[in-house]
């Protein structure tokens, strides 16, 4: 069992006492406690079910690779599925449930998974599901849906409570990790004058050197490192993070640092967590080494821990794993742990150590300690079901015969260490493999490289392979100053700390214990705990021919759970190699990813969410729009009234008042989202010829003309009223979601294809609030607001004029876009509201009556008037438009002309723009097809057109739409079908003339 | 005539830096030959102000001078004088090919004073807001979070911040969001 | 993530605050064009291995069109420059000649 000792714990406060529950049950744990280190010390061995088989799971680590130790936090809208006990800091009150069983933690039926295990060996979704297809949809899937994944997602219906952001930091050096490798090398280069930014992942500095001992500069771990941070921290150049992990490194030195602010407290305000986003010169990566673990049979039972973390518990948390430990390695440092024990007052039954002579001067120390050491041993398996109650002790070079069996409720396991070479991997830095220490470091001479083609990251310290304490400072102290002289700094001046040297007995890989283990033993000798892969899979994996590592990873599953591996891969890697007969450095790595470990979504998002999720684009009269009933449509990031509901009205009785009113008297139209760019200089015309189909240098000043856009491909891309306000300025309008689209359309010919023309542009839509007034009373609306002569000789149709309103500065466009008498009055937007409401006043007497973008395009289709978006689909000429009239045949020349000369697009089987009735008056559904006599190759019915704009109108009391129809306008009066949008509903309509209302134009030339 | 109204009425935001709309504020547009005699001539004439180099932004009050792109530069006069500045300018630079447009009414201005400035402005932009990459009186136009934006110190805790008309609800948002009291960072200033 | 330095305006510009363009230097064929010419103009594009030329628009900024030559394999940056131009300017290429011996691009190396 494990429990809290009387003394000891350099991070706890034993005075304080700090309440949580762990599935309901009240435990208490201390100030400084993590969770996982408050479980422990309730002796709480058991925390969670594995993925696949529902194996009982213990704490097997004390950090970020913990792969078992996986827990529900938080409850209803904070509720967070997948937390790493390890790393989550106690607070009172966490609340904190277990994963991945049911019904409960203690008995858990799809533990059943586990006596068929013999059956879910590697691959084994991939060889069951296949067959029958049919069974996929109503059988397999619901039952892996059922049965897959480990936490428990959040509500659909809760909404995350937290507020999150991001930060953009620009550094000299980004330090990532607060060991004192990451701290020497910090100082070093600080020392240079370089700005320095030092990122810490947990709460604390000095990351392990503390609990590994030792002595720097004659001093403790502990005071070398308090000393140094305030060294650090009275630096102006320097600036120290702690809870802040270094999440991922990319291209061009952008690093991301994943801060949590608040996690650790209970009632918190302001940010939880804080992406930074940042931009390095260099990088230094002193993330220390993560220790691995022995596959043994029964390496998984809760109480089998790594030799570190138990050490960790011990001196971080004054907690004993267990009253007697039993110390498995390969190598010297796990003695260190059961001195520590030892010398804490615990039992260590043995230390068995896998190397046939054993270790050096920590093996001497630990059997002076009257340890018991068995060198050239092996455990042949654990004992015990929810928690260990012992072990077989056999000979490492055999197959697994017991040769005692050694009472104990924990295990300690050393496997040796792996340099964490993670954000090295990130953007391309390739690795090396270390025979003597038997792990992968960098390789030095494949960096990532930045910018300027320079490597720009360093690994210091344990990241970089360097295990014993001297020699990790050494390390780290040049790659910092490096890094200064790199940079064009001065070689900084420091002094290198000094730590005794130590010498330690080499390892003895040990990938699999015993060397030749049973089948029996191999199918209980886990390699990654998250996702249940053992040794048995990869060696399954190499017989049925899996010879690649990323092809194994993916068949096995291994390394692919959230913790990437971090414990599994390096074993995983060399039980492939043995199986395949290869040298490990042969079979190759998988890629590491970012991030280093799962960050959250609320990081990622920052600020946007909620009100300012995305841009929100507002009209100047917007307010009024809200406050009067608008039924909002999104058209890109503005908001426009679709129609304004009045009391007891539905949205289509609303838009049919509208065009109603329209048509009869008198309607408003807030156009203000419409395109409005200034095009000027001495060649204006020769370029606005380019970029419209229609020739717009021959057009007067004071006039307007409608005009088509094309890119180059030759389709349509924009359309809308250009005006000529002098001999060398031009203002086009374009439609609402085409202003910036537009904008940088012209900006790009100019700049990179016309440079030397002298033409200058600026859009100023958001300079203008401009209204429509449309219906047979506009005219005398704007002489009731009077200041200027807006009669039929002085402002003809498609006519502009400059003058005032109502005292208000306008500029009058004569332009229709729904066949009726229509004005459109630009004034400045900060005097736009003023306006609306003035003429709103004004027109009461017409019944004036604001209307929204449906009845926009009733009236326009009314008309046969294109609506880009509609009629347009990125696949569509004018000439398919029937809009041959809007093309210059004059010009040699514009934007698309070659392209609607390609044979495909002067095809007459091209779909053409007709209009369609219905035969009883009903309306078509939109984007319906038309289908033709026979069927394609893939057995579909052909089809000959399709709807494109489709509408009950309420002038004409009857369905209308337009569309696209093969020979269409060939093709008049003839019926065809449309086939509806459940797939078999037909709806008769007949090709008429697309014009419906006031074919001769009688009510806008008035 | 009606007052001009600003896009949020003059809104405030009181947090690690007071985030205040300001204006009306006078806006021209003009593109042109920035290297020309004529036109170095006219628009420092009209603004009492040094002609800005590179990415400057020479203010003094509601008048200034912001270099905007190599071709273009916005000039910031009264409000209610920008008509007659338009055509102050226009016939000063009579013959030469240059754009100049009163754009007053198109973008939202905002006033930012605090200690946490740079802080503040750094969870919005991919910018470095240290004292030595943006200095007072620098003009950098970029991005704040999801928009495009213009930013100016005028001195080490007061910037200026303008983006589009239309979003200036989603940008007064966003400044608030940021300057919350409880989310001060201690980079730029310790 | 990207950064590039803006030849326009000289800021650092994060690739957040740019506009990707494609290729550069792409020949313009207009009416009149053979339908082999015009499919190059259109449609055929490089995509290599290695040393790059393309366009970038300062668009959350000032505004510029610029040109940048690039490595598609390391990201490295051998230079910006303005987009008025036929010809990548000739003390690029030599520094990129310096950087990749034997490198070819079209019609360049």
């Amino acid at each position: 069992m494990s429990i809290r000792l009387a003394t000891g714990g350099r991070l706890i406060d034993r005075n304080s006492t700090v309440k949580f529950t762990f599935n309901g049950k009240s435990m208490t744990g201390a100030d400084g406690d993590t969770l996982a280190s408050a479980l422990l010390a309730n002796d709480q061995m058991l925390v969670g079910r594995s993925f696949k088989y529902h194996r009982p799971r213990g704490i097997v680590a004390s950090g970020a690779e913990e792969p078992n130790a996986l827990v529900n936090l938080g409850q209803g809208a904070h509720h967070e599925p997948n937390q790493r006990a390890t790393t989550t800091e106690l607070f009172p009150n966490l609340i904190a449930t277990s994963q991945n069983h049911w019904p409960s933690l203690e008995y858990d039926i799809g533990a059943l998974n586990g006596f068929f295990a013999r059956y879910l060996t590697a691959g084994f979704y991939y060889k069951t599901f296949m067959q029958p297809r049919a069974f996929w949809k109503h059988v397999y899937e619901p039952f892996i849906r059922q049965s897959a994944g480990l936490g428990k997602a959040p509500d659909p219906e809760t909404r995350d409570p937290d507020i999150y952001e991001h930060f953009y930091a620009f550094v000299d050096v980004l330090v990532v990790g607060g060991g004192v490798a990451g701290l020497q090398a910090a100082r070093a280069a600080g020392e240079s004058g370089a700005k320095v930014l030092v990122l810490e992942q947990t709460a604390f500095w000095g990351g392990r050197a503390p609990v590994d001992g030792g002595e720097i500069d004659g001093l403790s771990p502990d005071d070398w490192i308090k000393k140094t941070v305030q060294a650090l921290e009275a630096m102006p150049n320097v600036t120290l993070r702690t809870r802040n992990m270094g999440a991922g490194v990319y291209d061009h030195g952008y690093v991301l640092g994943y801060e949590r602010l608040t996690d650790h407290l209970a009632n918190t305000r302001g940010p939880r967590h804080r992406l930074w986003r940042i931009r390095a010169r260099q990088v230094i990566a002193a993330t220390g080494a993560i220790e691995r673990p022995i596959s043994f049979a029964g390496n998984d039972v809760p109480g089998v821990m790594l030799a570190s973390a138990a050490r960790d518990y011990l001196i971080n948390f004054g907690i004993a794993v267990g009253r007697k430990t039993v110390v498995v390695t390969n190598n010297d440092d796990a003695y260190r742990t059961a001195i520590a024990l030892k010398k804490a007052g615990q039992d260590v039954p043995v230390v068995i150590d896998a190397r046939e002579f054993g270790g050096g001067a920590l093996m001497q120390e630990a059997k002076a300690l009257g340890i018991r050491v068995e060198t050239g041993r092996a455990i042949a398996k654990v004992k015990g079901g929810k928690r260990v109650t012992g072990v077989a002790l056999c000979a490492m070079a055999g197959g697994g015969a017991m040769v005692e069996e050694i009472a104990c409720d924990a295990v300690a396991m050393s496997g040796g260490w792996s340099p964490v070479v993670h954000l090295w991997s990130h953007c391309g830095g390739k690795l090396t493999w270390d025979d003597e220490q038997s792990f992968f470091r960098p390789d030095s001479s494949k960096a990532p490289t930045g910018a300027d083609g320079q490597a720009f990251v360093v690994c210091a310290g344990a990241a970089d392979g360097h295990m014993h304490l001297r020699y990790v400072l050494q390390d780290a102290d040049l790659k910092g100053k490096g890094v200064a002289v790199s940079l064009g700094c001065d070689r900084p001046q420091t002094t290198l700390p000094t730590a005794p040297d130590s010498v330690e007995t080499p390892l003895m890989p040990v990938w699999l214990m015993p060397a030749n283990a049973w089948d029996d033993l191999r199918m209980k000798a886990w390699l990654d705990f998250q996702n249940d892969v053992k040794v048995s899979d990869v060696q399954l994996a190499a017989r049925e021919g899996y010879e690649s590592v990323e092809h194994t990873k993916r068949y096995t599953t291994l390394g692919m759970a959230t913790d990437q591996g971090k414990l599994s891969n390096i074993n995983g890697l060399a039980t492939l190699a043995a199986s395949l007969g290869e040298d490990i450095p042969n079979v190759g790595t998988t890629t590491f990813r970012p991030p280093y470990t799962p960050i959250s979504m609320g990081a990622i998002a920052g600020e946007a969410r909620g009100e300012i999720f995305q841009p929100l684009r507002k009209t100047p009269l917007h307010d009024w729009h809200e406050a009067n009933g608008a039924h909002w449509e999104p058209v890109g990031h503005w908001r426009r009234p679709y129609c304004f509901l009045r009391d007891g009205e539905d949205v289509e009785q609303a838009v049919h008042r509208e065009v109603l009113a329209t048509r009869n008297s008198l309607g408003l139209l807030d156009a203000s989202t419409l395109g409005k760019i200034i095009v000027k200089g001495p060649d204006a015309g020769r370029f606005l010829d380019m970029l419209y189909t229609n020739m717009m240098s021959t057009l007067k000043p004071g006039k307007c003309r409608y005009g088509l856009m094309c890119s180059e491909n030759g389709f349509l891309s924009d359309d809308g009223v250009v005006a000529r306000i002098d001999e060398d300025t031009f203002l086009c309008h374009t439609t609402t979601g085409g202003a910036d689209r537009i904008h940088a359309h012209m900006e790009e010919w100019l700049q990179t294809e016309w440079w030397d023309w002298q033409v200058y542009t600026a859009n100023v839509t958001e300079q203008y609030a401009q209204v429509a007034v449309v219906g047979p009373n506009a005219r005398k609306l704007l002489e009731k607001l009077g200041g200027m002569d807006v009669g039929k000789e002085t402002l003809p149709f498609m006519g502009w004029v400059d003058g005032t309103l109502a005292g208000f500065p306008v500029r009058v466009y004569r332009i229709s876009f729904s066949g009726e008498l229509s004005y459109e009055i630009a004034v400045p937007a900060h005097l736009g509201r003023a306006f609306w409401d003035k003429v709103l006043e004004a027109g009461a007497e017409w019944d004036a009556t604001p209307y929204g973008t449906e009845a926009l395009h009733i009236m326009r289709a009314e008309k046969g008037f294109i609506m880009i978006g509609d009629e347009t689909d990125g696949t569509i000429i004018p000439q398919d438009l029937g809009l041959h009239w809007a093309i210059s045949k004059k010009k040699d020349d514009y934007l698309g002309k070659r392209a609607q000369a390609r044979s495909h697009m002067t095809d007459p089987e091209r779909w053409q723009l007709v209009g369609l009735e219905t035969l009883d008056g009903s309306v078509l559904p939109d984007g319906a097809y038309a289908v033709a006599p026979g069927n394609n190759a893939n057995g579909q019915r052909n089809t000959q057109g399709r709807v494109t704009s489709t509408y009950h109108s309420p002038t004409l009391g009857k369905g209308i739409a337009m569309g696209l129809v093969r020979h269409g306008p060939d093709r008049m009066d003839e019926v065809i079908t449309f086939i509806g949008d459940d797939g078999e509903t037909e709806h008769k309509a007949r090709i008429v003339n697309p014009v419906f209302f006031d074919p001769e134009g009688e009510k806008q030339n008035v | 005539m009606s007052d001009p109204v600003l896009p949020l009425g003059s809104a405030s935001f009181d947090g690690l830096v007071e985030v205040r709309e300001i204006g009306p504020q006078g806006m021209i547009t003009l593109r042109g030959d920035l290297s020309a005699p004529e036109v170095i001539a006219a628009v420092t004439d009209l603004a009492g102000l040094e002609m800005p180099g590179l990415r400057g932004a020479n203010t003094a009050g509601d008048t200034g001078l912001l270099w905007m792109s190599p071709d273009e530069l916005l000039l910031l006069v009264p409000y209610r004088q920008a008509p007659a500045a338009v055509d102050r300018l226009t016939a000063a630079l009579d013959g030469q090919h240059v754009l100049i447009v009163n754009v007053s009414d198109m973008r939202a201005l905002f006033q930012l004073r605090g200690t946490q400035l740079r802080d503040v402005l750094a969870k919005l932009a991919p910018v470095d807001f240290a004292p030595e990459a943006l200095p007072a009186g620098e003009l950098r136009r970029t991005r704040f979070a999801q928009v495009a934006a213009g930013v100016w110190l005028l001195d080490d805790t007061t910037a200026r911040v303008f983006c589009f008309r239309s979003v200036a609800g989603y940008m007064f948002s966003l400044l608030s969001t940021v300057a919350d009291p409880d989310s001060q960072v201690g980079f730029h200033v310790k | 993530m990207l950064t590039f330095e803006c030849p326009c305006c000289g800021a650092h510009a994060d690739e957040t605050e740019l506009h990707a363009g494609g290729e550069a230097h792409i020949k313009r064929f207009g009416p009149g064009a053979s339908d082999d010419d015009f499919e190059g103009y259109l449609f055929t594009r490089e995509n290599p291995k290695g040393v790059h030329f393309e366009r970038w628009r300062h668009v959350n900024g000032c505004g510029k069109w610029f040109h940048a030559a690039r490595c598609t394999m390391t990201m490295e940056v051998f230079g910006t420059y303005p987009a008025q131009t036929f010809q990548p300017p000739k003390d690029l290429l030599d520094k990129i000649t310096e950087k990749r011996p034997g490198w070819s691009w079209r019609d360049l190396s």
